[in-house]
């Protein structure tokens, strides 16, 4: 896993920087020194540590998404279109729940481990409300639909989503007044830890990392252990991986298959609610529609690691995260200025078809059928 | 209980039988017509009216007759109550433009089975042809949105929008062959998210193509885009004719706004009339048979690929025209226009009316625009009339006036397209007027239909043994 990362990250780095390198006197080279004040190779070079560790840390956001996606992908077969409103809802409750304790003044001058211990109790609290909401919905939406054809839970997915975008905005609206929320500024958050400070050949390197990305890849990581404790090591995991296999089967060998498929909904929407804080976490503002666009290149992430597989989901959350953040840092300044950090957007659909017509299965997953 | 449902018995085979259903749609008409006329300001009896052509439709008349009523209705009665008040006129138009859209994405979606969630990318592909070209941004390739010099020449003469209906339509089918191509070869639900993120490709392709080249202005949108130039002397002989009956004589907006209504209708009913050739032919059962079941098809020597992409094309076309129609008829278009909602918006009509069931989709789009345009809206203004009336309600207290401005239902359309979609997946998969070629692939298991009347219909046999 961890050579995952240090590899992909390297291999990005190093096209890069090669790239820089071809590009040294060229026009481009001369449009970056009219703009920044240094030269292109002189620029991508300063830039280069702090988009590594942004696009991991984003990476840990989408991988943490990916998980709820392909924990029901697994199960059901069946794309959960409403996860990335489970996700706002969790990021939601968090902000609120933070909130709610910096206007009745306990975070103010909250320790630096009484905040860290407060923003645990945020994610639980997202984590427990995204689960619920989760299981809510499967049992209304999808549950009465599950024999029905592959469509019609999905329609009723995105139903699904469309109606909570607009029920957290009118819960959001007719309690608070707005439906825009910024996570209040508390503890250390904002600090950032200086990780590497000296001179390389005639360059000073100088990196260090925000406490909010730390908090991040520290939490994903967490969580992730957690779920993979519990998928691979428990009774409980066990009984889902029966499920996913063939539900009639482990119904006779004595496991309550609708109870599982519930609980995988649990565990994969309170995945989803924690990223959502995270998310929040990390840019501040949050509105009830902030998930959709998370919960696309979640899924993509999903699609790109092999849906199904959560090994997968991880490191497809991983390369996602890195490939946009490498874009929206870099594609302005290698193309003068003609495609903007917008297209960091298109990025993600433009691998989920490429996934899709190379190689469907994705980095890990297995062959899947061809019956729709 | 039983009674009521007697007495309903009754009126029901009273309503379908003999001269009845002539006189009461005819009755109907004439009133509601006479009301709007007379109140053009109630809304509801604008849509009392609407209703009127749920009865035409309906109800058992003869052939001719309905297609007279029809007639009297969309070319003579719409147009004079739209002059009235010109917001029937936009509801009416908008009726017409998400009617024809919802036909084509029901071609797609409901004949031939494939999920598409960007089907408005292709409506934004005619609305971005015609804008481009029949409005000033071909000399404005470099010059920073909104600092254009002022008069600019246009590119086109105005009358080149009817050279570009059938352009519009040419170059939507051709992005949708383009598009479908690679993506088609994708599994049913992955293919749905895919196209959702070309829908969304081509919005962020629109508010971000005003650099390098400024193509699209970015997302301050295009405008001004011209509309044809209408001939004086048939706006004369109209203007004699309405000044009767509405004591003045109507503006050019108002000319417009009959216009394009006209135009839309012509192409609606040369949609229609495509589409029922094509569910009738052999095109139409092969995209059945993929419906129903992919690789059975594929086995029968259909090849799935090109009558998907066909589909693909037809279904964009059909959003390319109307894309054309839009552009001319607001004189200005922006990526707003174009994004996620509005294809799901497309999407509710077409499951609220009936999945590959021609006159559902129209009932679905006509449903979902009062919805939108007169319901909600009417809610909205309802409310903020009685937060400012000071009224209380009497048993809990509540003033009116401390309810939140937040709470203004116009602005929860998703809430709507959200519940519309959810409770027909749950309740009725077959739509408000099912298909008539049955969807094997929506019903129960087909068991049950063994236990059915033989004599029962069943059209699917019929098209089975062509």
């Amino acid at each position: 896993m961890l050579a995952f990362i240090i590899g992909s990250g390297t291999v990005l780095s190093l096209i890069i920087v090669v790239l820089a390198f071809l590009l040294r006197g060229s026009p481009i080279d001369q449009a970056a020194v009219a703009k920044n004040g240094t030269d292109i190779m002189r620029y991508t070079v300063d830039n280069l540590p702090q988009v590594l560790i942004d696009g991991v840390t984003l990476g840990f956001v989408y991988a943490t998404i990916a998980l709820g996606y392909t924990m029901v992908y697994g199960v059901l077969e069946f794309i959960n279109f409403a996860h990335s409103e489970i996700f706002a809802i969790g990021a939601f409750v968090g902000v609120e729940f933070l909130i709610a304790l910096n206007n009745a003044g306990v975070l103010a001058g909250a320790s630096v481990l009484a905040s860290y211990g407060w923003m645990v109790v945020a994610i639980l609290a997202a984590m427990a409300a995204s689960g619920l909401v989760a299981v809510t919905v499967e049992r209304i939406a999808y549950r009465p639909l599950r024999n029905a054809p592959r469509l019609v839970p999905l329609i009723s997915a995105i139903g699904v989503s469309f109606f909570l975008q607009d029920a957290i905005r009118l819960v959001e609206s007719l309690t608070t007044g707005e439906f825009h929320r910024i996570i209040p500024s508390f503890g250390n958050f904002d600090d950032r830890i200086p990780l590497f400070n000296a001179m390389i050949g005639v360059f000073p390197i100088k990196i260090d990392m925000g406490v909010k990305s730390l908090w991040v890849i520290v939490a994903a990581v967490l969580m992730l252990l957690a779920l993979n404790y519990i998928v691979n090591l428990t009774k409980l995991g066990k009984a889902i991986r029966s499920v996913a296999q063939n539900q009639p089967v482990s119904s006779l060998m004595g496991i309550n298959v609708n109870q599982i498929i519930s609980l995988t909904f649990f565990i994969g929407g309170s995945l989803g609610g924690a990223a959502g804080v995270l998310y929040a976490l990390k840019f501040t503002r949050i509105d009830p529609y902030v998930g959709f666009f998370p919960g696309l290149k979640a899924f993509t992430a999903a699609v790109v690691g092999g849906i199904g597989n959560l090994t997968g989901a991880l490191l497809g959350g991983i390369v996602l995260g890195m490939l946009e953040t490498f874009a929206g840092a870099y594609l302005s300044l290698f193309t003068m200025g003609a495609a903007g950090a917008e297209y960091k957007d298109i990025l993600a659909f433009a691998i989920l078809i490429l996934v899709l017509i190379f190689r469907p299965s994705g980095l890990l997953g297995e062959q899947v059928g061809q019956k729709a | 209980m039983k009674k009521t449902l007697t007495f309903f018995h009754t009126f029901q085979t009273l309503m379908t039988t003999g001269k009845t259903p002539y006189i009461f749609t005819s009755v109907y008409l004439v009133l509601t017509t006479l009301l709007v006329y007379i109140f053009p300001q109630q809304q509801f009896f604008f849509l009392l009216f609407l209703v009127s052509a749920w009865f035409i439709y309906s109800l058992p008349m003869s052939r001719n007759f309905k297609l007279g009523l029809g007639i009297v209705v969309a070319l003579f009665i719409v147009p004079v109550l739209g002059v009235r008040n010109i917001f029937y006129f936009e509801v009416i138009f908008q009726i017409c433009i998400f009617a024809a859209l919802a036909l084509g994405l029901n071609i797609v979606v409901g004949f031939t089975g494939l999920l598409n969630l960007g089907y408005v990318a292709f409506y934004a592909v005619g609305a971005y042809l015609w804008a481009f070209f029949g409005s000033q941004q071909a000399y404005l390739l470099h010059v920073i949105p909104g600092t254009a010099p002022a008069n600019t020449p246009f590119l086109l003469p105005p009358d080149a929008f009817y050279l570009f209906i059938p352009l519009g339509m040419i170059a939507a089918a051709v992005v949708g062959v383009l598009l479908g191509l690679p993506v088609l070869r994708v599994r049913g639900d992955y293919l749905a998210i895919v196209t959702l993120g070309f829908g969304e490709v081509i919005r962020v392709l629109a508010n971000n193509l005003d650099k390098p080249v400024n193509l699209t202005n970015g997302p301050q949108g295009i405008t001004p885009i011209q509309r044809p130039t209408l001939p004086q002397p048939v706006m004369d002989g109209i203007n004699a004719m309405l000044y009767p009956l509405i004591g003045r004589y109507a503006t050019l907006d108002e000319f417009y706004n009959m216009f394009f209504y006209v135009i839309a209708l012509v192409i609606i009913i040369v949609i229609i009339a495509v589409i029922i050739r094509l569910d009738d032919s052999k095109i139409g059962r092969a995209w059945a048979a993929i419906r129903e079941d992919e690789l059975a098809a594929a086995a029968m020597g259909i090849n799935v690929v090109n009558y998907k992409l066909l589909a693909f094309a037809v279904g964009a076309a059909c959003a390319g025209t109307m894309g054309v129609l839009l552009a001319a008829s607001r004189t200005f278009i922006s990526p707003e226009s174009f994004s996620f909602m509005q294809s799901i918006g497309v999407l509710s009509m077409v499951i609220l009316g009936g999945l590959g069931s021609i006159p559902g989709v129209i009932l679905g789009a006509a449903v979902v625009v009062v919805l939108n345009l007169q319901i909600l809206q009417g809610l909205s203004l309802w409310l903020s009339s009685l937060r400012q009336s000071g009224g209380v309600i009497p048993v809990i207290n509540f003033a009116w006036s401390s309810l939140s401005n937040q709470l203004d239902p116009a602005q929860y359309q998703r809430m709507i397209f959200g519940l519309i979609l959810i409770l027909m997946m749950i309740y009725r998969q077959e739509g408000l007027i099912p298909a008539k070629r049955r969807m094997r692939g929506l019903e129960q298991p087909v068991i049950e239909d063994e236990n059915a009347t033989p004599q029962g219909d069943k059209p699917e046999a019929n098209h089975g043994a062509a």
